[in-house]
């Protein structure tokens, strides 16, 4: 590393053009850019690019930083409202909760790193998510987590789950930020792909909000955190491709993580924001140093030149091709003004953390960067953020679920046995304990409702400003998103019923979404059945963010999620932050003392079983049955009806758990958290079988636990339900019964705890 | 009389803000933050040595730390009889600087655990024994080297001088093995030094102070018997 002195370009020679002849086609298509894409390239530039400049092209016109396949659609979101203060294109979404209190999030994948290696491929996609919204000058106050893997018999898929859960733990219990909440499933479709999407919650300023523009010709362009070294090299690009399934050694591209530094890096960046030392910042994410400085240049309109031989390395001889594209992690990039430098140098000195000037900020438009004395990369910013080729990609109709006759179901039940069914099923869906009990929850000291319970995590804002406006007891709930199953049968419902999953959790809270962050993996676009997949949920999505008022405000695309040709299902993963106005009157969704039940369901709309747990634990194909309907005037009468109970003061509803996954029986058995409670439930079932009113699975409905301390329950606004009914269905009570009663189902108690207790056990 | 609490923070030091706020909110009590590059205390009532990764954990949990600078000013000051208050990493910190007796070992499940547990006030003569009396308190931990190690004439040295103050037990008191959630010798999970001045334990007083949050309240008193302690 050099000490930075301005540079003359005039005074540097230009770098060699890359050699057209021999093994051309393989580089390329180790950059993976078509020679279509390359003829782009060529065209615009005029000239043939260096190695160096086909490095950042390939990065920068990377799936994973362009948006190639996917941005025609991103554009069907709605990405504003009423509490929307930053919308998608920065680092994080910001939405307003109360006052001038906002709250910067975005949901990020890290798939492929944390298939190759999964504890530091799960590590660093924590503290890349952290730095996407610290970088905001938001401190981060929640970590959420959303898992995705193979079946639980696969020989992969203990290894991968529980090094990416000790990846996560160990990052985030570092840090010192409270991992609340997030979902775990096993599915055979991820069998050789998994997803961990990792999301950052972080408190802000609404006048204090941060944004990486690099203004101002001649400020400086400041290096800030750990050397550089040659990990994560090409990340962005591994990112934009499917595996084979002898890539799963690859292991050399892997970042590894640095939790100790990362916060550190917080705690610094934050200062010296407020000290208001810095002019634009970002972090060194995918495709590294390229992205962020061309990024940052290009928002402001302007140029930036680096001298590579300033950056700290870690390891030597490293090439401007590598400088350029590691994905070291724990690095930021900044833009300061030239005055400011002794003090900003100063303060992260007293941090601990490595800072130096690499470059400056130019009116020329153009990225470019100097290495020993040749000018290895001069490229106009432009061509690199905006004249990416945007695919329309062709896509082709796949299969929906169909009907399905329940008395199939009914004697398939029946053969299995109920009683056996229904422990299976709360095998596969049980106690996630063991696992968030590896995370810190409740650092912070604003965790209300941590992951414990299943139900959405609420975080009490605890801030003084807004407490002297009146609003002392405001918080947040914050609910993650996503049934695959769903997705498969029906890719359009599917996401919009994630959506409204979501929805159902905050409303169980008392609490209204603000906004909406969206992670979309799926398989290979340039798979026509995949890109219609991905398609339809993008429009199914979109029409629910508006029906629901949630709008999407950050976001990620995960595509290539395909091995040996054999794409995932469908996963758009939500991350929703609702407000709860009151954090005093929220109700639980687990119950540990005697309460009467009540069923929130709607009037006309059907119980359906396709893409359910039940079809799953009976081995049903994917396309047999139906997902819910959505029938939109009952689910918004619903979810508005349950705000508002939920709101009441306690008593009125002491639990209140939306029926997810498995129906109502599982919805209740999940909810029961004492050994000491008996389970006696019987309600009226008109046409319906038992299998359905049980098994059957909505798109809104909920349970409602209340002491039964009053005769007969009279919920407030309940009169006035026009597509919801609503009824007492039985109690949880404390006695010494051994079998819980389910409308003459009777359940051995010790059975029902073993089974939910073992869920995350492999053998 | 000074009232203010200094609170010494390490790189890594994690804690910190959630006890200012506590001091504040709660007691209405001001902090200073004291850096571990400092060789004086300052003029503070009692010093809180907060939880965290100090050092990324690196070598040891609070191996690093207790070579601070500030670590030797801190002997100073709790030799003539200063409050200290370790918490979790805190208390890492004090066994490693020998403020404390013993040392802490990685969980015997090898696991990080975020939990709640209760607490059973042991029989001492410390001014925090005589004010928990006979309380059996809940407090989350969050640990992953909480594993309190000491040989047989330490624990005899602990017992006879009455300088255990918490064990980990059921809710009713009992100290069982089966309450024990990281393996530490005799359920340890807080001890005085042998003047009651220093005081240091794994469970998390702070997070256990809030009213509105899951964790409960019993924090507080705790948080009480140090501060009158410090006589504020």
């Amino acid at each position: 590393m050099t000490h930075y002195n301005l540079i003359d370009i005039k005074n540097l020679e230009a770098s060699d053009a890359i050699d057209e002849s021999q093994g051309f086609e393989a580089l390329l298509k180790k950059h993976k850019l078509s020679s279509d894409e390359y003829q782009i390239i060529k065209k615009n530039l005029g000239r043939t690019p260096s190695y160096s400049e086909l490095g950042v092209f390939s990065a920068m016109w990377s799936e994973h930083c362009s948006y190639k396949s996917s941005r025609p659609h991103l554009k069907k979101f709605p990405v504003t409202g009423e509490h929307v203060v930053v919308g998608p294109g920065e680092n994080a979404g910001v939405v307003r909760v109360a006052g001038d209190q906002c709250v910067a999030f975005k949901m990020e994948s890290h798939n492929h790193p944390s298939y190759i290696e999964p504890f530091h491929g799960a590590a660093t996609g924590v503290g890349g998510i952290l730095r996407d919204v610290f970088c905001m000058g938001a401190r981060p106050i929640a970590n959420l987590n959303c898992l995705r893997f193979g079946k639980k018999t696969h020989p992969r898929t203990p290894y991968l789950f529980k090094q990416a859960v000790k990846g996560i733990g160990d990052y985030g219990n570092c840090v010192g930020v409270p991992t609340v909440g997030g979902s775990i499933h096993f599915d055979a479709t991820y069998d050789a792909n998994c997803l961990v999407n990792a999301m950052s919650v972080g408190l802000i300023d609404a006048n204090k909000i941060f944004k990486g523009f690099a203004t101002g010709k001649g400020n400086y362009v400041v290096y800030l955190g750990s050397a550089t070294g040659r990990d994560g090299v090409h990340g962005a690009t591994m990112a934009s491709d499917s595996f084979a399934s002898q890539d799963q050694g690859e292991k050399s591209t892997i970042q590894v993580g640095d939790p100790f530094r990362e916060k550190l890096l917080i705690e610094a960046t934050l200062s010296v924001l407020e000290k208001g030392l810095v002019v634009g910042l970002q972090d060194m994410g995918a495709a590294g140093l390229t992205s962020s400085s061309v990024e940052m240049a290009g928002r402001a309109g302007n140029g930036i030149l680096i001298d590579l031989s300033c950056i700290p390395v870690r390891t030597q001889n490293m090439t401007p091709y590598e400088l350029l594209l590691s994905e070291s992690q724990e690095r930021m990039l900044m833009v300061i003004e030239p005055g400011k430098w002794p003090e900003l140098k100063a303060e992260l000195d007293q941090w601990e953390l490595e800072s130096c000037i690499i470059g400056i900020v130019t009116e020329t438009g153009r990225f470019q960067c100097s290495f020993a004395g040749k000018l290895e990369v001069d490229l106009p910013v432009n061509i690199l953020t905006d004249m990416a080729p945007i695919y329309e990609r062709p896509f082709k109709e796949g299969r929906v679920g169909e009907p399905l006759d329940t008395k199939g179901i009914v004697s398939n039940v029946k053969e299995r046995g109920v009683e056996a069914v229904i422990l299976n099923m709360l095998k596969d869906i049980g106690d996630k304990t063991p696992i968030f009990r590896q995370y810190d929850q409740h650092i912070g000291t604003k965790t209300v409702f941590g992951p414990d319970e299943g139900g959405a995590p609420v975080l009490w804002l605890r801030d003084h400003e807004i407490a002297n406006n009146g609003e002392e007891f405001a918080g947040i709930a914050i609910a993650t998103a996503c049934h695959e199953r769903y997705c498969k049968n029906n890719p359009r419902t599917g996401a919009a019923l994630a959506l409204i999953q979501a929805a159902r959790k905050i409303a169980s809270r008392g609490g209204f979404g603000l906004g909406a962050t969206d992670c979309l993996n799926f398989g290979n676009p340039q798979v026509p059945e995949v890109m219609w997949e991905f398609k339809e949920c993008v429009e199914g999505l979109a029409d629910a963010c508006t029906r629901l008022n949630i709008p999407i405000v950050s976001g990620n695309v995960s595509l290539y999620n395909e091995t040996d040709g054999v794409s995932i299902y469908p996963t758009p993963m939500l991350g929703v932050v609702g407000k709860v106005p009151d954090i005093r009157f929220v109700p639980a969704s687990t119950v540990t003392k005697p309460v009467d039940l009540y069923l929130v369901s709607p009037s006309k709309v059907k119980p359906q079983f396709g893409g359910g747990l039940l079809g799953s634990t009976l081995s049903l194909d994917i396309y047999s049955g139906i997902v819910p309907e959505v029938d939109w005037e009952q689910v918004l009468e619903g979810l508005n009806f349950i705000t508002t109970l939920a709101r009441q003061q306690p008593g009125e509803a002491l639990a209140v758990r939306d029926v997810g996954s498995g129906g109502l029986i599982i919805t209740l058995l999940e909810m029961m958290r004492s050994p000491d409670l008996t389970l006696d439930v019987k309600m009226s079932q008109g046409a319906l079988s038992w299998e359905s009113v049980y098994f059957g699975e909505y798109a809104a409905c909920f349970v409602i636990a209340t002491t039964s301390s009053g005769a007969t329950h009279k919920f407030l606004g309940a009169s006035a339900l026009k597509h919801n009914q609503i009824q007492k269905i039985g109690t949880m009570a404390e006695n010494n019964a051994q079998e819980h009663n389910i409308d003459g189902v009777r359940l051995n108690k010790k059975q029902v705890l073993t089974h939910f207790q073992n869920a995350l056990n492999f053998n | 009389m000074n009232k203010k609490i200094g609170i010494i923070r390490f790189p890594g030091s994690n804690c910190d803000r959630d006890m200012i706020d506590v001091l504040h909110d709660i007691y209405q009590v001001s902090s200073a933050i004291i850096d571990y590059r400092s060789t004086s205390i300052g003029s503070v009532a009692g010093v809180i040595v907060p939880g965290g990764f100090s050092y990324g954990d690196y070598l040891r949990a609070g191996a690093l730390a207790s070579h601070a600078p500030i670590m030797l000013e801190l002997a100073q000051q709790a030799g003539k009889g200063l409050p200290v208050l370790g918490i979790c990493n805190g208390f890492q910190i004090l066994t490693e600087a020998r403020l404390l007796p013993g040392t802490l070992l990685k969980n015997k499940t090898r696991q990080f655990i975020c939990e709640t547990v209760y607490l059973k006030v042991e029989k001492g003569s410390s001014l925090y024994h005589k004010s928990l009396g006979q309380a059996c308190l809940n407090m989350p931990i969050a640990h992953g080297e909480g594993n309190y190690a000491i040989d047989d004439s330490g624990l005899k040295k602990l017992h006879d001088q009455g300088q255990i103050l918490f064990k980990y037990a059921s809710k009713s008191g009992v100290t069982s093995e089966e309450f024990n959630p990281n393996g530490s010798r005799a359920n340890i999970a807080g001890i005085t030094n042998k003047q009651g001045n220093v005081l240091g334990l794994m469970p998390h007083p702070e997070r256990a102070s809030y009213e509105r949050l899951n964790t409960g309240v019993d924090g507080r008193v705790l948080l009480s018997s140090f501060l009158s302690l410090c006589a504020i």
